[in-house]
């Protein structure tokens, strides 16, 4: 064996075992996905041969680890090649018989001939004990001289296993499920048998329909590595392809895809829900198809799977039990229906008896599929992925992640299509034809009455008559309730106020400097010790928002039946239309005699005074009733703390709810019942999501309500009725739990429950084990007996033995600083420490306040507080001998704040500052004003080294990345990570909205995701783009800590970026819902020193810098950072504070005093800071830095990191929580070889030079470039060929400033299919004329440019009817021109700001979030368009009539066209696009033109126009520019309902 | 926060005072009140901070910053702003068992550290908080509420003033029964006789007094422990004490001429003055200022009290020696906000002075040199000097005189104002405690206990002179200490 990998860490397939921090179960992978199919089923050879072709030309979706011959997995999925087969079983003696009547298993084997042996024994003899023939082995032909040592080292044996199928067996499907038991039945005994070698045992697949060649390969290396794929006699008329990037670069031969039915492109966000569910729901299940042999099956799920793989599974028993393959993706991804205005009722019906049978499998995805007969694709409900196909003339379907993956010619082209979201497309080859998405739907939606059944079974709450609930209570009950659940007067005050009184969530900033709730000196609830998760990179989140389409808070309650065998009254479920219920609404439920439901009331309380013990068994006992109320036949249990007393205590809810839920799972039984929650405890968005997502079906609040009662009668609350402060409140806390799970993707909160998106801190492994099954804990913590003391500490506060100092609420002091509150790092008295100090340069006084901190750190505050340096174990080095400070300072940053949370005065002096020092500031994500880009005449600069690139794309034009010396990819911001930023519109001067390019006064808002990174290879797209557009800058990415993190920063550094940034949860902000503040993300200490485990156990760690930020305050914290990984390393709150910020938590309000977060010019006025006092902060922290260096013995940065052998866990950790710590994960070492780098020494390879700019266009350029002579070129393009134009794009940029050069200076002439991000930035004077069609992010960030594409000449087709741009299209564009002849896929023009542009038909989110520019649509729109559309004018032709049913109607105004002088602009934007397109629709409107102005719809964002008219009025009165501008904003200021934005 | 830009829109504005020529004609308080409407501007004002400087009660260069009993004021300054008068009373009392008394006679640290003040003058917290008390009463939402629940603990707390009477009103809180020693024939310390009445009125000092009375603190006066009551009974009749005996011992002028007749401490002129005020001149026999020279000799809050009294005694003359600098109009650049602000100003004695006799009455660096008497052994002139602060070669600073800088003026009536250098130490020798290096009681701050278990010490008697707040804080921790001493865990803030 030549395994030289495996040792103690590493699994015996090579892969390395949960470690340190690191946890394989967060791998993930993304990729390309593609098919061919001939409709008429025709199998051939060259089916095969395009399949692999199109596999080559998905390679960049691919990716390869730190070996470039080692790739992630490629695979291919095929019909049964009986012919080939027949060829070469010959050559084995096996004598095959017919197609159909016999099953190929194809089967990764030990390597070992004992070990191999022994497994093909038991595999033989599990075909025979299943009464089948087992007909003999074949070894399959391998080569595996290309590939890489990674690859090499863990290759299996490769053999194939064939099984004759038993005459007794019925049909196919029989035969295929009896190949479906034994495969199912050889997994467990032999690859989970514990049996020497087993673990290399893997079956591909085993089917008599279809075969899968697959591993862990590069795409080109397919062919060469199974010879069997050349053979000519191997045919197929379907043939499916997959190529991967991971996350990793560990062996994957068996992760590598397509999987048995699928090829997935995409993540499941909710699986651990499905898979808990699915595990609950299987002991239920039953099937006459498979009789007895259903207990073999399972568990259904394999959970080592990859998300892809456990889908596969999943999708596998639904179809092998009888449901037909589309019908059961259908109820695995359903469209968004509760939304649809114009969804026909049955598929409504459909989708909703189905979601009473299982939840949906939510995320991003385009999923291709066949049974071998179908071959089909699906996208998830928000379209997250690209999905392009071609139908020819010759009966052959392409379908790809990207279009030109296969040449055809023109000629030969019928259609040009896109998935679309939520839709199917399919192909029946023994039909013969491709089937519509509505026609499959219909049919399949009509095979049962499903109205009828959902009518006469499904209860909709609603529908249940009322029943008396309580009385009204005195305020001192109120009060006395509130306290024994901790409420404090801030949760009244700061978080259920704006709740009741606006509906929405309280809105925070400037970060969170308080204690994790494990080291906390207060009692804290449960929920604080979870912390959300989010999606970053791998996966989007979901904007709810903009998209609320595509989100539902639907949920139901009671039994589950059998999943296999549905009947009318499996939808015998109540339907709640929110899980968070009123006391109305809860006396329903609790009282309910209907028939087929009976609610059970548990109570949740223990006495008080029994602590630990106490808590433990009620726990039991509690779960000991649930089983028996089940047995007993309810279907709703009621958890239920009401009757507190002076000895009765509640159960912290979510400890009752989780455990129970766990409990029932355990027992098979937890699809038998709702769990319906009745407590007093929950009142934050966090704990609504908490409770939900640990299985909670539906929650009453009821201390909640009387608390929103109690502040009406106190007077707290004003001018609004119990019952709509009530009806305020639930909506706020649905809209927020909708937003944390859209964090992570997850768009219903069906699918959301019980998922589980959450990791816990601070919480030890036996309490997570048992009632949080399956969630991280990664530094252990409390266990029930503190718990049960908390518990106590606020039972005992609130029925004290003695009362003292009268009956008011605590202070809480967590939002704000409060002296007998919880503790800040950032107090009054480190806030005076610090100022003083950076303003009189007193090095001393910083030694105050960094010992105050540090003090303050290691009592309460942050995990690096308890890590001690070890100063003893290596010796001293002198301080002189430590690396200059000059050398120190250029690893630092300041952190990412954008002009507009903060005032140009603060901006600049930041920038300033971090000029003078050598390190760099980072421009935040609201753009840069172009006159910073001057030297001061003291020579200082405002230009800040780091731009950033944000979702929203502000201000992100070719010369503000032209000017970067690190271009930074904000995927995640520590305060809301899986948010967009905000800018309310208070602070949308008219200064902030030039650079922005936006309508001054109108509340921006970013989009959640990136729309150009939905996944990890969007993301390798993304750096790629913009190393393109400029060079000479390093491309950074910011990430925030969170389980899971160090896998992604690995395939970030597979992406190719240069840094990766990893920011702590409490990092800063200017404004976000306190949620998000409070309770996403972890801090920066895990996810970094994950990430740097993860890195180095790949090797990827030497060619990737890697920095940290999160409320970095002190020498030591960089030591520490520096120690556990980091090498550069971001400050923000700090030099914010040395500035003159003294926390006042406002600067959402636009009311800072200090004039550091504010644009009011008055108030600016007060800022007092210098850049000299930021230059002493850095220089102090150098200081202290290079002392501890000293005394550790360091006498360089780059020695010092990764070093944990240099801390440890501080002794005495006397703190009564956090003495439960385990702090040996963060300080783990992975064991990889000596030669792996530890800090970044290897530049990464961009591949520039391969770009066709390079290659090409350069050169043609030249006249231009140099002397501003015009050129013409006409050149070929693939799909292969992305970003064309943006270096030659910088070039110009760079020479001639943004205004570029004159017109069609450059014109050139591109022939064929573009990769992806054509013309991305490209400057005025490039005009790229494309003959052919384009992929995604065509134009993106397009900053004056001119693009005009076309179909080629020849082309069939109707080009308004086909499809010729992908999505994403002129994605951030500034400025520039498009012209674009057919239809565009999803979200075209998102975030707009000056592009105009004329296209002929919009997929779904057109013109999403735009903020300038002009659009023109001269036909059919998609859905959603115009979401969150704050300025700039779109046009659409609605000629069928239907277009106000397709926009969102939110934010804009729909009119007809009536200004002659805009009709005129219109006009000729369709005339230039009919001149440089020669498009016939153009022609045909311009000829009827008079007639067509009518059946315009202009699309005119309300804000936009209020502002527009406001400057007019105030032009009248004598201002003019800049000045009406201003009045304009201040007049529309002054009318605060309009300036939310939100 | 109710208004936003509430500091943007209104600016600071305080209740008139009384004309000072009216107001030296008699004894009453000489500060007016605001309306509802120009009050909730003013709570309107506070900015609601993330980190609210006046509620933190720090020690900077030895001088409060912010709120040392960590008043919760934005939270109340925003229930007033809605009007929410009673809540913001809960809210007061939260922290504070007699805003009536600070809301007068504090120095208000709060305002001096106030985030705004950073920008524009800071909120008026002071006046707020005084409003909100006297609210309390005039709606007789105050009341007394004694304790549902009774220990059976008898605590002994010696002396009334602020800390004494914040300690007991805590410990009866607690359930506890305590009774306060006092040796004046008033409760109340500082408050009653220390203060005099125009500053703060005694009936309001009396009501508390009554209210706490009728919450079930046994008040016992002209008694003082050590003499009235031995000291050796303390901690067999009770089972603990609390010490509030504060820093009485009063700092000396030790120069020629010093015994003559005239010359007094400040405190024995201001407590003869109310005591005599309050015996409605039965026994007239206070030290009168009439048609005198007066000079006071000290510039701190005392000293003003002092020359508020000569005014209203109408004293012929008056002058007042500072030995300090005179403070510069606005903060110096080595006092920035958030430190107590070192700046001059005019306090209510000096305003009367100055508007009867022209001129702020105040002479700063200068000290007395010597009294020379009459033949009756009377004060009749006092030398000063000019003083000049040089620093040393440690670096300290020392005042010496500038030559030639002599002056005389004639005095009948000279008051020493200098401060106080610690507690009267007789008891504590009695009870054997343990004392620190400035002669104060040991004890820790936020533990309070003593040598000797069972006792605990508060106020200026533990920590020195200093401010009522600070006796506030004191008298409510040590009854915290005092409850976990005797319960084993407690309840109290």
């Amino acid at each position: 064996m030549r395994e030289t990998r495996i040792n103690t860490t590493t699994s015996p397939n090579g892969w390395p075992v949960k470690q340190g921090l690191y946890d394989p179960q967060f791998e993930h992978d993304s990729c390309g996905v593609g098919f061919v199919v001939n409709i008429k089923g025709k199998k051939s050879h060259k089916i095969i041969q395009d399949a692999l072709t199109i596999l080559v030309n998905l390679n960049h979706r691919g990716a390869c680890g730190c070996e470039a011959n080692t790739g992630d997995g490629a695979g291919i999925l095929m019909q049964m090649p009986h012919g080939f087969f027949k060829e070469v079983s010959r050559k084995e003696k096996i004598k095959l018989p017919p197609l159909g009547d016999y099953g190929v298993a194809m089967v990764y084997l030990p390597r070992d001939p004992n070990e191999r042996r022994t497994c093909e024994t038991m595999f033989e003899n599990i075909v025979v004990e299943e009464g089948q023939k087992f007909l003999g082995w074949r070894i399959v032909p391998t080569d595996n001289s290309t590939l890489g040592a990674t690859a090499q080292e863990s290759e299996p044996f490769m053999q194939q296993a064939f099984i004759r199928r038993d005459a007794k067996l019925a049909d196919d499907m029989a035969f295929e499920r009896k190949l479906y038991v034994i495969r199912k039945r050889a997994e467990r005994a032999i690859r989970y048998g514990g049996i020497k070698g087993g673990h290399w045992f893997y079956i591909s697949s085993l089917s008599c329909r279809t075969l899968v060649y697959k591993g862990m390969l590069l795409t080109e290396q397919m062919e060469a590595y199974y010879p069997d794929l050349k053979n000519p006699a191997m045919e197929s008329a379907l043939a499916l392809v997959h190529s991967r990037f991971s996350t990793n670069t560990f062996p994957s031969w068996d992760r590598a895809h397509p999987y048995r039915y699928i090829a997935h492109n995409g993540e499941i966000n909710t699986l651990r829900g499905n898979v808990n569910w699915m595990h609950a729901r299987q002991a239920m299940c039953q099937s006459d198809l498979f009789g007895d042999d259903f207990k073999k099956l399972l568990p259904v799920i394999n959970t080592d799977g990859s998300d892809s793989g456990m889908f596969d599974n999943c999708l596998e028993l639904l179809v092998l039990a009888g449901r037909s393959l589309p019908h059961a993706i259908m109820m695995m991804i359903p469209e968004p229906w509760t939304n649809h205005a114009t969804m026909s009722d049955e598929k409504k019906a459909f989708y909703e008896y189905h979601s009473c049978l299982m939840e949906p499998w939510d995320g991003p995805a385009s999923i291709a599929f066949t049974d071998g007969k179908k071959i089909g694709a699906v996208l998830d409900r928000n379209g997250l992925r690209p999905s392009r196909y071609y139908i020819t003339t010759d009966d052959m379907v392409i379908m790809a992640s990207e279009v030109g993956v296969l040449d055809v010619p023109a000629a030969r082209i019928k259609q040009k299509g896109r998935l679309q979201p939520g839709r199917m497309f399919l192909v029946d080859t023994e039909e013969g034809r491709i089937v519509a998405d509505e026609e499959i739907k219909q049919k399949i939606a009509t095979e049962q009455p499903y109205r009828q059944w959902l009518n006469d079974h499904l209860l909709d709450l609603s529908s249940v008559g009322e029943f008396p609930h309580g009385t009204e209570l005195s305020h001192n009950t109120v009060l006395q309730r509130q306290r024994a659940f901790g409420y404090t007067f801030e949760d009244l005050r700061i978080v259920m106020a704006p709740m009741a009184r606006d509906g929405v969530e309280a809105l925070g900033s400037m970060g969170c400097d308080t204690p994790l709730a494990v080291m906390s000196n207060k009692p804290q609830l449960l929920y604080n010790y979870f912390k959300q998760l989010f999606a970053q990179v791998t996966n989007p989140p979901i904007d709810c928002i903009r998209e609320e389409l595509v989100t539902s808070a639907v949920t139901t309650i009671g039994s589950e039946r059998n999943l296999l065998k549905p009947k009318p009254m499996s939808c015998n479920l109540i339907k709640l239309h929110s899980p968070i219920l009123t006391n109305e609404q809860f006396a329903k439920l609790k009282y309910i005699r209907q028939a087929g439901f009976k609610s059970v009331t548990l109570p949740i309380l223990f006495k008080a005074a029994d602590g630990q013990a106490g808590l433990a068994k009620a726990m039991d006992d509690l779960c000991a009733r649930a089983s028996s109320a089940v047995e007993a036949g309810a279907n709703i249990l009621i958890l239920s703390d009401r009757g507190v007393d002076v000895e009765l205590a509640a159960m912290p809810a979510l400890l009752a709810v989780a455990g129970v839920h766990h409990h029932l799972i355990r027992e098979g039984t937890r699809t038998r019942v709702g769990l319906v929650l009745e407590s007093g405890e929950p009142r934050e968005v966090h704990h609504f999501s908490l409770l939900i997502g640990y299985g909670a079906g539906a929650i009453n609040p009821y201390v909640a309500f009387e608390t929103l009662d109690d502040m009406i009668r106190q007077g707290l609350l004003v001018n609004i009725k119990h019952k709509d402060a009530c009806k305020n409140y639930v909506k706020a806390a649905i809209k927020g739990v909708v937003k944390v799970i859209s964090k992570m993707g997850i768009s219903t909160i069906q699918s959301y429950r019980g998922a589980q998106i959450f990791e816990a801190i601070g919480l030890h492994p036996s309490i997570v084990e048992k009632y949080f099954t399956g969630t991280a804990s990664r530094v252990g913590g409390i266990g029930l007996d503190v718990i049960a003391s908390e518990v106590q500490m606020r039972h005992s506060a609130a029925f004290p033995d003695r009362e003292v100092n009268g009956r008011v609420l605590g202070v809480g002091g967590v939002y704000q600083w409060r002296a007998d509150g919880e503790d800040h790092l950032f107090n009054p008295q480190t806030v005076h420490k610090l100022q003083s100090a950076c303003r009189n340069a007193d090095y001393k006084a910083f030694k105050d306040y960094s010992q105050a901190v540090n003090e303050q750190s290691k009592k309460s505050c942050t995990l690096r507080g308890l890590l001690e340096l070890k100063t003893g174990s290596q010796p001293p080095v002198p301080i002189e001998e430590v690396e200059p400070l000059e050398a120190i300072l250029m690893r630092f940053k300041s952190g990412a704040m954008s002009y507009g949370s903060i005032s140009k005065e603060a901006h600049e002096a930041l920038a300033v500052a971090m000029n003078r020092i050598g390190g760099k500031s980072n421009t935040g994500e609201g753009g840069e004003d172009p006159a910073r880009y001057q030297l001061e005449p003291n020579g200082d600069s405002k230009n800040s080294a780091i731009k950033q690139v944000a979702s929203a794309r502000f201000g992100v034009t070719s010369l503000y990345l032209v000017k970067a010396r690190e271009l930074q990819i904000k995927m995640a911001q520590g305060a809301k990570p899986g948010e967009g930023g905000q800018l309310p519109g208070l602070k949308v001067y008219p200064w902030i909205a030039k650079v922005r390019h936006a309508t001054p006064g109108v509340g921006l808002i970013s989009p959640p995701p990136h729309h150009d990174i939905y996944s990890i290879e969007d993301l390798a797209e993304l750096i790629h783009d913009l190393k393109n557009a400029n060079h000479h800058a390093r491309i950074s990415v910011k990430l925030v800590a969170e389980v899971g993190v160090g896998t992604i920063a690995a395939g970030v550094a597979k992406a190719h970026a240069d840094v990766v940034l990893i920011s702590g949860h409490d990092g800063g902000t200017g404004a976000s819902p306190q949620t998000s503040i409070k309770h996403a993300g972890i801090p920066w200490e895990l996810g970094l020193a994950e990430t740097h485990q993860t890195l180095v156990l790949n090797n990827l760690r030497s060619r990737i810098t890697v920095e940290t930020d999160g409320q970095l305050k002190t020498g030591r914290d960089v030591v520490v950072a520096a120690l556990l990984g980091a090498e550069e390393f971001g400050f923000a709150t700090a030099p914010l504070v040395s500035l003159g910020c003294i926390m006042m938590r406002v600067c959402h309000l636009d009311t800072c005093p200090v004039g550091v977060a504010t644009q009011n010019p008055a108030l600016r006025q007060n800022f007092k800071g210098d850049p000299a006092h930021a230059v002493n902060f850095m220089r102090f922290i150098g200081q202290e830095m290079r002392e501890l260096m000293a005394q550790l013995g360091f006498r360089t940065v780059n020695e010092m990191i990764g070093r944990t052998d240099l801390l440890e866990a501080r002794e005495a950790i006397e703190h009564w929580k956090a003495r439960g710590l385990d702090f040996n994960n963060i300080l783990y070492q992975p064991k990889a070889p000596e030669e792996f780098g530890r800090y970044c020494q290897i530049a990464q390879d961009h591949g520039l030079e391969k770009a066709l700019d390079n290659t090409a266009l350069l050169k043609i350029c030249e006249p231009a470039l140099e002397r501003r002579e015009k050129v013409e070129a006409s050149l070929e393009i693939r799909n292969v060929n992305r970003v064309v134009g943006t270096i030659v794009g910088s070039e110009i940029t760079r020479r001639y400033g943004a205004q570029g050069l004159p017109e069609d200076t450059v014109k050139v002439h591109f022939k064929g299919s573009a990769g992806q991000s054509f013309g991305a930035f490209m400057p005025p004077g490039l005009t790229w004329i494309l003959e052919g069609d384009a992929n995604d992010y065509l134009g993106k960030g397009l900053s004056g440019g001119k693009i005009i594409l076309y179909p080629p000449e020849g082309s069939n087709f109707v080009a308004e009817e086909n499809i010729i741009t992908g999505n994403v299209a002129l994605y951030g564009a500034t400025g520039g021109e498009a012209y674009i002849r057919g239809m565009a896929g999803e979200r075209f023009c998102v975030r707009n700001s000056g592009v105009s542009a004329v296209v002929e038909s919009v997929g779904d989110h057109g013109c999403e979030y735009m903020t300038g520019g002009r659009v023109v649509v001269l036909g059919q729109t998609g859905r959603n368009f115009a979401a969150g559309m704050s300025g700039g004018v779109a046009c659409v032709l609605d000629e069928s009539g239907n277009f106000s049913q397709n926009c969102n109607q939110d934010m804009v105004l729909l009119e007809r066209l009536e200004d002659p002088a805009e009709i005129e602009e219109i006009r000729l934007m369709i005339d230039r696009h009919a001149k440089h397109t020669r498009s016939q629709r153009a022609f045909k409107i311009l000829a009827l033109w008079e007639e067509m102005v009518p059946k315009f719809v202009k699309v005119m964002p309300k804000d936009y126009k209020r502002m527009l008219e406001c400057i007019r009025r105030v032009e009248k009165t004598g201002l003019n520019g800049d000045e009406a501008v201003m009045a304009a904003f201040e007049e529309n200021a002054k009318d605060v309902a309009r300036v939310g934005g939100g | 926060m109710g208004k936003p830009k509430g500091f943007i829109e209104y600016l600071r504005e305080l209740p008139l005072d009384r004309p000072a020529l009216e107001r030296i004609r008699d004894w009453n308080e000489f500060h007016l009140h605001l309306d509802e409407k120009a009050l909730r501007e003013q709570g309107a004002r506070c900015m609601d901070c993330g980190v609210p400087f006046c509620h933190t009660g720090s020690l900077i260069n030895g001088m409060a910053a912010g709120c040392p009993i960590h008043n919760l004021i934005p939270e109340w300054n925003d229930l007033i702003y809605r009007g929410l008068w009673h809540e913001a009373l809960e809210r007061l009392h939260k922290t504070n068992n007699f805003p009536d008394f600070t809301g007068r006679v504090c120095p208000a640290p709060c305002e001096g550290s106030c985030v705004l003040g950073l920008i524009s003058p800071a909120v008026t917290i002071k006046n707020i908080e005084c409003a909100i008390a006297d609210r309390g009463w005039d709606e007789k939402w105050i009341k007394p509420a004694p304790p549902p629940f009774r220990t059976g603990k008898k605590v002994a707390v010696i002396g009334s003033g602020p800390a004494g009477l914040c300690a007991a009103a805590q410990l009866n809180h607690a359930g506890h029964l305590a009774t306060v020693f006092e040796r004046a024939d008033r409760i109340g310390g500082l408050l009653m006789y220390g203060i005099p009445n125009m500053k703060l009125d005694k009936a309001l000092v009396q009501r508390r007094i009554d209210q706490m009375c009728a919450e079930g603190v046994t008040f016992v006066t002209n008694t003082e422990v050590g003499k009235d009551f031995p000291s050796r009974n303390l901690l067999r009749e009770f089972d603990a004490v609390i010490l509030c005996t504060g820093a009485t011992k009063p700092r000396d002028l030790p120069v020629e001429g010093r015994h003559l007749k005239g010359i007094h401490f400040a405190m024995e002129f201001l407590h003869a003055n109310t005591k005599s005020l309050l015996d409605e001149k039965k026994n007239g026999a206070f030290i009168s200022a009439e048609g005198k020279d007066v000079m006071v000799i000290g510039g701190g809050d005392t000293g003003t009290d002092c020359v508020g009294t000569a005014m209203r005694h109408g004293c012929k003359s008056l002058a007042q020696l500072e030995i300090l600098p005179r403070p510069p109009a606005a903060r110096a650049k080595d006092n920035p906000w958030p430190e107590w602000p070192k700046v001059y100003k005019m306090d209510y004695g000096q305003e009367e002075a100055a508007a009867k006799f022209g001129g702020d009455p105040r002479a700063y660096l200068v000290t007395a040199k010597k009294f020379v008497g009459d033949e009756s052994g009377h004060v009749k002139e006092v030398h000063t000097v000019q003083i000049e602060w040089k620093r040393n070669e440690k670096g300290q600073f020392t005042a010496a005189e500038v030559p030639g800088s002599e002056q005389v003026r004639p005095v009948q009536l000279a008051l020493l104002a200098l401060g106080f250098v610690g507690p009267e130490q007789a008891l504590l020798e009695q009870l054997g405690l343990e004392r620190d290096a400035r002669t104060n009681i040991k004890a820790e701050h936020e533990k309070y206990a003593t040598s000797i278990r069972g006792i605990f010490a508060a106020g200026d008697a533990r920590r020195g002179q200093s401010l009522v707040v600070w006796a506030f804080n004191e008298g409510r921790g040590a009854a915290r200490e005092c409850d976990r001493y005797l319960m084993g865990s407690t309840h109290l803030p």
